[in-house]
């Protein structure tokens, strides 16, 4: 963010504060209804539908997952074939150096090695993870997002966000506490 | 319907009633951030880590005298170290059955022992790889099973069930310490946000990477969580049937069967479930977390070592069969020597172990008692020892040449590393209680009527 981008939104977001998992869920498909796109909402365990109802769809994670396993099994049959057949053949007992058979196993293990090892990265890049500072760790109440208290943002970069306008749309839920996010 | 759920044991709820958001939190995380370090602790945190300082003297002391000061020889060259390391490694299955197997077909109560168990898989792992390492006898080469390019022009021999054994556990460590990790991520975020200490909260910070519960993130995170489970799934059970290749590639009587992979890993969640009970009741005891572990859990894995103690049962009396039916009179003469041999009094402990006691198992009374089956667990865990120790030593002691046939004996120097790994895993698992959350913080949460959302 440049410094004239910064003085055009001194504010991070607006953030309210719910006691439920049902009424941020109620509060995020509203939200989401009235036009609001630049959003986000904070629980301190999944919610069944709430990805949905902040509109957000993309997940990269499988298809990351897919490529590593893919990648994975390639690179441990092709390491295996290049040693036994061209790196360092040992004939053994006359059998052929390309045993595959006996590749199996080896190539099994590396593809679940790099899925699995592309889930974990993956999923933490995909989120930008790690990220020690974050602008909603301002919020003193914000703590209590990792405890029993549920979230939602409208990030000011939202095209409708106006200061006093949004803030009386948050109202209408009746939060438990109304904050503003210094950026 | 109630009265078939009382007789299904499933009468017992998997978080005691009136618990909410706050009360889960603060009673797991008060373990680790306020609770005073009581003396048992002390105690058993020092009985642990006295042992391992007697393992590390017995494999300093190994690695100056070479393997020569434990009771190998020839022909029993794999003796106590990879008798052990089996053992180790199978108590480590139970932990990624219940993470991943029980995730995927969706059974919740897994939630409050899926930590707690994963912990015991990475610290089990980690004294079962200490035995091939040093069993090498040169274990500062070890490095050499890595296909790396080397200045000796040397590549490692992929034909060999002992490469695939290097890969399978590496493999299996890695993923399950990534899982481990992956899943105490958000309850690092509630240690962060919830502790006092300076210092703790500067750890748990930097450990919790900045989690901040984004619904973005917990999508992502859930579906990363669920594909691990799926790749942990079939990985786990590769595990151990890569660990029977070993014996079952072989040619010797005793270890060339195909009923080993299958018998070993239902062997392997077979121990790995009485060590989960081990622990469990006791923890559950001290730290009155009977709320969360209730007598659901214990009944639950009760009814898994029943189960799978029948599949090792059926692996035993399909190793008799084929002895006899094979007609092979090396295979008959393994049978014989096992029930009659020098070694036939282990022979009958196994069984009595593995088949005979856990049967207790089949009565519910047992299933509810923490006493009783944390006795039956021990008992699993020995029988499933033996079982180890049959398998290596008696298959090996006589083989197909009587002038090649000996005994073997483990020295004060196997006994040293063997306890001495028992002890690093306790001495492990306490720290773990201690500095983590044991249960899953954010999945207890999930359990709670209140986290239901209608639509």
């Amino acid at each position: 963010m440049s410094a004239h981008e910064k003085h055009q939104h001194p504010v991070y977001g607006l953030m309210a504060e719910f006691a439920s998992a049902q009424d941020l869920i109620e509060a995020a498909n509203r939200t989401r209804e009235a036009g609001y796109k630049k959003i986000d909402a904070y629980s301190p365990f999944p919610i069944e539908g709430m990805a949905e109802a902040i509109g957000f769809h993309k997940n990269g994670v499988p298809l990351v997952v897919l490529i590593g396993g893919i990648v994975g099994g390639l690179t441990g049959y092709a390491l295996q074939y290049w040693i036994a057949t061209m790196a360092y053949p040992v004939n053994v007992g006359g059998k052929p150096f390309h045993s595959w058979p006996s590749f199996i196993i080896v190539t099994f293990e590396m593809t679940i090695l790099f899925a699995g090892l592309s889930a974990v990265l993956g999923m933490l890049a995909l989120n930008g993870l790690p990220m020690p500072y974050h602008p909603v760790f301002n919020v003193p109440r914000f703590a209590l997002a990792s405890k029993d208290r549920f979230f939602l943002i409208i990030f000011a970069s939202d095209a409708k966000y106006d200061a006093a306008g949004t803030r009386q749309f948050l109202e209408g839920f009746h939060p438990r506490s109304l904050s503003e996010v210094p950026s | 319907m109630a009265e078939q759920e009382e007789a299904l044991g499933r009468s017992a709820p998997v978080i005691e009633p009136g618990h909410t958001f706050a009360t889960v939190t603060d009673k797991i995380s008060s373990i680790v951030l306020t609770r005073p370090t009581s003396k048992s602790w002390i105690v058993g945190f020092t009985v642990g880590f006295a042992l391992t300082m007697m393992m590390l003297f017995a494999i300093g002391y190994l690695v100056v005298r070479g393997t020569g000061i434990w009771g190998i020889n020839i022909p029993i060259g794999w003796g106590f170290a990879i008798v052990n390391f089996v053992w180790w490694i199978g108590i480590g299955h139970a932990g990624t059955l219940i993470s991943a197997i029980l995730l995927l077909l969706r059974q919740s109560w897994r939630n409050s022992i899926n930590r707690f168990a994963e912990a015991m898989t990475l610290f089990a792992v980690m004294a079962a790889g200490i035995f091939p390492l040093i069993h090498t006898g040169r274990p500062w080469l070890a490095y050499w099973m890595f296909p790396y390019p080397n200045t000796m022009g040397y590549w490692p021999q992929f034909r060999s069930p002992l490469i695939w054994d290097v890969f399978a556990v590496s493999t299996y460590f890695t993923i399950s310490l990534v899982f481990w990790f992956i899943g105490l991520i958000p309850d690092l975020a509630t240690l962060r946000d919830r502790s006092h200490n300076r210092f703790a909260k500067i750890i748990y910070g930097i450990l919790a990477l900045g989690w901040r519960g984004s619904a973005r993130h917990w999508h992502r995170y859930e579906t990363a969580y669920l594909l691990l489970g799926g790749l942990a799934t079939p990985l786990v059970l590769s595990v151990h049937t890569v660990v029977s290749f070993d014996f079952a590639i072989a040619i010797v009587p005793g270890w060339h069967t195909t009923i080993f992979p299958p018998y070993f890993v239902a062997g392997a969640i077979y121990s790995g479930f009485a060590m989960v009970m081990m622990l469990a009741i006791p923890i559950r005891k001290i730290y009155n977390l009977e709320d969360f572990i209730t007598d659901r859990h214990l009944q639950n894995s009760a009814k898994v070592m029943l189960a799978t103690g029948w599949i090792v049962a059926y692996g035993y009396g399909m190793e008799a069969f084929m002895g006899w039916y094979s007609g092979n009179k090396f295979d008959s003469f393994l049978l014989w020597n096992r029930l009659h041999g020098p070694y036939a009094v282990w022979y009958w402990a196994l069984l009595i172990c593995n088949i005979g006691i856990p049967q207790a198992l089949a009565f519910r009374k047992m299933r509810t008692s923490p006493l009783w089956l944390w006795l039956i667990s021990l008992v699993v865990l020995v029988g499933m020892w033996l079982e180890r120790f049959i398998i290596v030593v008696v298959s090996l002691h006589r083989d197909f040449v009587t002038s090649s046939w000996g005994m073997y004996y483990p020295t004060k120097w196997d006994w040293m590393t063997y306890i001495g790994t028992m002890g690093m895993f306790l001495a492990a698992i306490f720290l773990f209680v201690r500095i983590l959350p044991m249960i899953s913080i954010f999945e207890m949460r999930t359990l709670l009527p209140e986290a239901e959302v209608k639509e």
